[in-house]
Formats: C-alpha cells, structure tokens, sequence
C-alpha cells in the first residue's frame, strides 16, 4: 500500500466536501469569508506542526492550550507597554520555549509519561493565568491590530507565515538529519539509542519547539482582535491533536508528517462553514467533526491490523 | 538405560516439534516416575523450554505423544495440564505485580467463576501457611512488587505447593538464589518427592543435579540423547552429552597474525548491570569469542563497553588510548560499534526504509551540517547491499520486507558504515537459517582480516569455536575462563558451568 494512502486520502475527502460545497453552496466560496476562515485557522495550523512533531516523536502534549493561552495574555501586556511587535513575536516564542522546556524536562528528563505531565502543567498553567489575570482582558494598543496594516494586508501575512511555518517544517522532517530522529526515536526510542542518537535530547527539543510555536500562535492570534481574553486558546489541545490524527500521524508514534495534519485540520475547519451554507443546525458540527475523527481513528486500526497479518 | 514405564507418571515419546524452520524438537523420549526428581540438562538452545512449553500445554507438539499415568492425552491447553495436576515454576516468575502475595495465591489457587465471594479470611489463611512451608520470611500481605526476584520465585514454589501438583516442574530454581535459599528449596524438592510428586528439575549446576535428582536426561538439538540414573554417570561424561556433536561448521581457517592491541578491557565493573571486573584484550584482526550460559553476563558487558550502561570502575583502552564511554554515541566516536542481540527490535527499525536504517549512526559524518542528501545515503546503502549481498527490493524498501538474515546484514552495515575499529557482535546469527548462517560467518571472517577487532558473542557453542581466535568464558557477570580459539567444546562446557575440566 501506498506510503502516504492516508495523507492522499484525507486530501482527497477535503475535496470532495469542497467539490459538494461548490455543487450546493457556491456561496461559500465567497472571497472574503473564506479568507476570514482560513485567517483564523492559520495559528491553529502553526501549533498542528508543532503537535504533529510530538505525536511523531510518540508523546503528547495536551498544555498547548494553556501554552498558548499564556503567551497570547504575556505578549499582549508587553504590546499593550508599547514594545514593538518586532520584540513581542519573539517574546512570545522565548516565553513558549521556556514552557515547553519544563514539559520537556519533565518527560525527557524524569522520563515520566507526556500524558500526565502536560495534563498538570496545562491544569497549572490555567488557572495560574486566572489568579494572575482575575479574568480581566488585555486591551491592546490599534498599532498591533493586523500588524498595523490594513485587514486585507494583514490576513495574507498571517496566512502566508504559517504556510512558510508549515513549509518549512515540511521540507526539515525529511531534509534534517533531526527530523530523521524525531521519526527514530517515536518508531524505537531503544533502536535510536543504540545507534548513537540522544534519544532523550531529540525528546526535549520536540517539546521546546512545541512550546515555540505555541509563543508565534499566540501573537499571529492577538492581532486578529482588539483585546485578549484569557480564556483564549481553552480547547485548542483538543483541536490540533484532532487535525493531526485525522491527518495521518499515527498515534503510536514514528508516522505522519505535517502535510496531513495541515489537511486534516482544514478538513475540520471547514465543517462549521459548510453547515452554515448548507442551513443546517450548528450543533451538528461537532458531532461531525467527531466522525471524522472517530473515521480516521479505524482507518488506521484496520491498517495496522492488515499489515501486521500481512507480515506473519 | 532401564525402562520401567510401569510406574511411571508421565510418559513422553517421539515429541517434535517446529517453529517455521526451526526444528526446535525432532524427537524426545522422556518419563518421569512419581516420586522422582528427573533432572534436565542441556546446552542453551537444547529444545528444554519448548519441551516444558509442550508439557504444561502452552504449545502443542507436531508429533509425538504423552502419556499421563497409563491415560494418553490428546490436546493439552495450560488449563487442562494444570486441572491434571501439572505445574511449573517459572524461571522469571509469572506474578502479578500490583497485587498482594495471598492475592496472588488465591488467583492461582482459587476455583470459581467470576463472581464468586472472595473468602478473605481464607484466602489470607492458606497464604501464611503455604508460605509458612517454603520458608518465606516475609507477610503475605505484601505486595509482590516489593519482594525480590527469590522471595517471588518462593511464591511461585507456594502456588505449586498449594494446587498439590502430581507433577512440578522447576526451571532452573536456583538461578538466582542464596545458598541459604537454595538449601531451603532442596527440602521442598525433597518433601515433595517423599509425598510421590514427580519433580522435573532443570539447572545448570551439575553438582546440584548430583544431590537432588535421581535421574538425569540430556537434551542436545532438541533430541534426548541418554537418560542414566546419577549414581551411574559422572560430570565429565554429561558434559561430553551435552555437547558431544561434530562441530559440523566450516573450521576456521589459520588465522593471519593478529596485529596490535586494539580494544584493552581492565578490571571492567558495573554494578548496575553485573559486569564484574573484566579484563581482556583483543589485537587487530582477531576475532574474540565471548562463550558462556544465558545469564552469564554477556550482554551486560556488551552493554556497558557501548556506554549503555556505563562502566563504573575499570579502564578501557582503543589503541592504547584511555577513553571514558558514558554514551552511545562516546562509544561511535571511540570506534566502537554494537550490533545488538534483539535485532527485530533494536537492531534495524522495521519501518525505515534499510538505506535509513544503515545511515542511522553516521548521520554526523554523512550529512555535515545536518542536511539530509539522497546521493550520499544511497551510496551507502549501493554499497553494502552489494558487499554483503542482501537480498532486497531496493534501498527504499522497509526493513520489515527482509528476512531474518537479511535484516542482521542491514544491522552490520549500519555499523560498518561508521568504520569502527572495534566491532561487537551479539548473538549475529540468533534466528537466521543456515544459509545465511554461513554468510555471516564468511563476512565476519572477512571483517577481521580486513584488522578489525571483533568481539563475537554467541551461546552457539560450534559457532564461537568455527570462528574465534581466543575466546573468553563468563560466569556470572564475570570472565572465568580464556582458553585458546581451538579449544574443545567439553572443555568450554565445563568453564562455562563452572566444573574444573
């Protein structure tokens, strides 16, 4: 079977939705909106890179939302202070980073399970933005809105950084002798150990750059509004894991690569939309998007089952 | 040899068995009487486990049949043997570990359905007192988890005490007993022989054979080959049982002289994986047989030269060089390279693509700056697909699409391909048929004329002996014995068991 049947497969489902949309709705190929869509979705994307890495290198990370959440609310108080979005974007990161390496350290370090550690610093993480912030929202200077250019300008920036994220991240996965041991170290943490690499470090890394993206996210975010709230991000976890699962990345780590994910999370993104187009009541949405989920998560049981009776 | 099937308990005849290719047992004759203990004995590899595995029902013989007290048996499952009274300890105990040892015991002991009331009270009752006759020193009320590895096999002894077997079998005891512990054992074993079990008895240790068992049965190649009362056999005519084939290898040819000292080991220890105190040296062109039993320690100290577990007091040297090792990857840049015992595991990683698979430790070298380039990698791959002829599709093609031989081929290359001055081997042609068995060994051979140091560790005896120069003998955790690479097969048999030859 093909190596990337599943990538294609999920490419393939997203076109026929849009192939139906154009059918039913043509509607929804309105210009602006769609932009308006695609323009949300587009730190989401930037934060599915970073878990597509993780899930790759056989962890999890269920704070990215918390992650994001406190880099949104940091970087949008250093804005609000007047720092230039020139020092606020990497801020942003350094903040994501430094929070991804206490993950990092925990798991790679201690060698305790991802699952349980991230569940407690996005627990952590939470509730100490809400004792910090009593909930109160962050109002930001306008010179931050769309990076002070006009909407329109700002949306494709925001657009075309995280394709040149996803891009870059893309081409690294197969081109850098690094990507080649994240997918080692999630196929055969004992395998890469054996062969020299430092399977712990390759570990640590995967969650600093998680972290990282999480930094960049959250500020591509805060200039899409005036204000942030610090319940922003509560959920995203949920999101992105769902995209590149759906998108391919095996769960048991050592498979995928970030081309799925980014379709799976359009796949997901455009569910609400097309709901809306074709007058059906919203609270399908969610029902769907967990069929999805629930679809792609068979496909690959029945895959696995398939090529390991294949090997005996 | 007397035959007195009259009363025996369990009667075993013509038993083969196969894994695939692998013909585990071509053939065993085996009775057990009541009231016996009936030693097995047999090189690693012999055919002991699969024919304990056949008698406890967890596999099923292809031919052959069993007898249980004059009733032949049809198919046995690990049920039916165990309602039939048979029962066997285990050399790593099979417990529950989260659970308490009376817990344990009654899981084991206790018949009922599922939703049958736990009687608590007894339950924790017949605990002390099957504890209480194997001499166990702590509560059952502990959870198994916290009891070493003797204090679990003590609970394992209990549980077969308990279910008051007809037939007990033991699989190596005291492997990892005290003197003290193993004293207590031998009056169970006894106690259980006076009351008319029949104790099958599996050890190594031939002087314990000679004072626990009645009978002695050889296993060599899955085949029995002589089954003598003790009284009428000594240790220097087991040990020659034992091994007594024609090494029907190819003999190794004269060895070219060996050039200087590559590899120097002194006074190697490391507590946390029972390495102690290993010396040796091994020269530049020549191949060093590691012999010994499983569990001798072999692994370990392939382990701890890699800088997996790393040494704790000792000096290492790479021509005459000091270096330290802490890492893997210490060891890559010393010259050193491991190709592991478990290949489908960490040997080669089945989902890459094998010219991944061979770059996988030169990646530094290969790729400078860390990009990936197809021209290099694929030149590697080119390159010992050719040399060490492995038959694949292409070097795209995942290592899951190779044979065993093949796949063992892929693990050497990787090593190869970092140019190590000091190559070790463990266990290079564990599950691999004899074709391909042949072909490593040319390449091995081949490896060491070219001046590398090899450090080849096998429990196939005819193959250390085919291939090695000198060869070194372990015995728990340590080097016992080094003999000359033509020494004979009994005498390597009895350093590795621990007999003065």
């Amino acid at each position: 079977m093909n190596r990337y049947f599943r990538e294609i497969s999920v490419t393939i489902a997203l076109g026929l939705i849009l192939l139906a949309m154009a059918v039913l709705a043509p509607g929804f190929f309105q210009p602006q909106p769609l932009l308006s869509l695609v323009t949300r979705e587009a730190p989401t994307l930037v934060v599915a890179c970073g878990m597509a890495l993780i899930i790759i290198s056989r962890q999890i990370d269920i704070s990215v939302g918390s992650q994001f959440s406190v880099c949104s609310i940091c970087a949008g108080l250093l804005a609000a202070r007047g720092w230039p979005l020139g020092l606020v974007v990497p801020a942003a990161a350094a903040i994501g980073a430094l929070l991804g390496a206490c993950n990092g350290m925990l798991v790679a370090g201690l060698r305790l399970p991802s699952i349980v550690v991230t569940l407690a610093t996005m627990v952590i993480l939470r509730q100490g933005l809400n004792l910090v912030q009593q909930g109160a929202f962050v109002n930001l200077p306008d010179s931050v809105q769309w990076f002070g250019l006009s909407q329109a300008a700002g949306q494709w920036t925001l657009v075309g950084l995280a394709l040149a994220l996803l891009l870059v991240f893309g081409l690294a996965m197969r081109r850098v002798a690094a990507g080649r041991w994240v997918y080692a170290v999630g196929t055969d943490a004992e395998a890469a150990r054996l062969a020299g690499i430092r399977a712990q470090l390759v570990t640590f890394m995967v969650f600093v750059l998680m972290g990282t993206l999480a930094g960049i996210a959250a500020t591509m975010n805060i200039v899409q509004s005036p204000q942030v709230q610090p319940a922003v991000g509560s959920g995203l976890e949920l999101k992105v894991i769902a995209a590149v699962v759906v998108g391919g990345v095996a769960i048991s780590g050592g498979r995928g690569n970030v081309w799925g994910a980014f379709a799976g999370l359009l796949l997901l993104a455009c569910v609400s939309p097309a709901l809306t187009h074709l007058h059906i009541e919203a609270y399908w949405e969610k029902t769907i998007q967990g069929a999805i989920i629930l679809l792609a998560v068979v496909a690959e049981g029945l895959r696995q089952r398939k090529s390991k009776g294949g090997r005996e | 040899m007397r035959d007195e099937t009259s009363t025996a308990l369990l009667v075993l005849q013509g038993i083969k068995k196969n894994y695939g290719a692998v013909r585990a047992l071509q053939g065993v004759d085996f009775d057990l009487r009541a009231g016996e203990v009936h030693a097995l004995l047999g090189e690693n590899g012999a055919g002991k486990s699969t024919l304990i595995n056949i008698i406890t029902g967890a596999r099923s013989p292809d031919a052959g049949t069993l007898t249980l007290a004059g009733r032949p048996l049809g198919a046995l499952s690990p049920a039916l043997a165990r309602s039939l009274g048979i029962a066997c300890v285990h050399q790593q105990p099979a417990l529950f570990a989260e659970l308490t040892v009376a817990e344990n015991i009654g899981l084991r002991l206790e018949a009922g359905g599922a939703w049958r009331r736990v009687d608590w009270r007894r339950r924790a009752a017949q605990a002390a007192e099957l504890l209480q006759r194997v001499g166990a020193e702590f509560s059952a009320d502990r959870t198994v988890r916290e009891l070493s590895m003797p204090e679990q096999q003590l609970v394992e002894i209990a549980c077969v005490l308990g279910a008051g077997s007809r037939i007990v079998i033991m699989d190596e005891p005291t492997a990892s007993l005290t003197r003290r512990e193993q004293e207590k054992l031998y009056e169970i074993v006894r106690s259980l022989r006076a009351v008319g079990t029949g104790v099958v008895y599996i050890s190594h240790r031939l002087e314990e054979i000679r004072v626990l068992a009645d009978r002695v049965t050889v296993l060599r190649d899955g085949v029995s080959v002589g089954t003598s009362a003790v009284g009428e056999v000594t240790e220097p005519e087991l040990i020659k049982l034992m091994v007594g084939r024609e090494v029907s290898l190819t003999q190794r040819a004269a060895g070219a002289t060996p050039g200087a000292v590559r590899l120097a080991v002194k006074n190697l220890s490391c507590i946390a994986g029972g390495v102690r105190d290993v010396t040796f040296e091994i020269r530049a062109g020549e191949i060093f047989g590691l012999a010994g039993l499983v569990g001798a320690g072999r692994t370990e100290l392939a382990r701890t030269l890699f800088g997996l577990t790393p040494a704790d007091a000792g000096r290492l040297q790479v021509d005459g060089r000091d270096i330290a090792i802490r890492s893997p990857g210490e060891a890559i840049a010393a010259g050193l390279a491991y190709v592991p015992e478990d290949r489908r595991r960490h040997g080669v990683i089945l989902e890459m693509p094998i010219a991944q698979n061979m770059t996988l430790a030169v990646h530094s070298r290969l790729f400078p700056g860390g990009w990936l380039r197809a021209g290099p990698e694929l030149s590697v791959a080119a390159k010992f697909i050719g040399d060490l002829s492995i038959k694949v599709a292409g070097p795209d093609a995942p290592g899951a699409s190779l044979s065993g031989g093949n796949q063992q081929k892929v693990a050497l290359a990787r090593w190869l391909a970092t140019k190590p001055r000091v190559l070790i081997l463990d266990e290079p042609t564990q599950g691999v048929d004899v074709g391909a068995k042949g072909e490593i060994h040319r390449i091995i051979r081949r490896l060491a004329a070219d001046g590398l140091a090899v450090l080849l560790i096998s429990s196939d005896l005819p193959e250390v002996l085919a291939l090695s120069d000198r060869l070194g003998v372990m015995r728990g955790g340590t080097l016992t014995a080094s003999l000359p690479g033509d020494s004979d097969p009994h005498t390597v048999m009895a350093a590795a068991l621990g007999q003065p030859s």
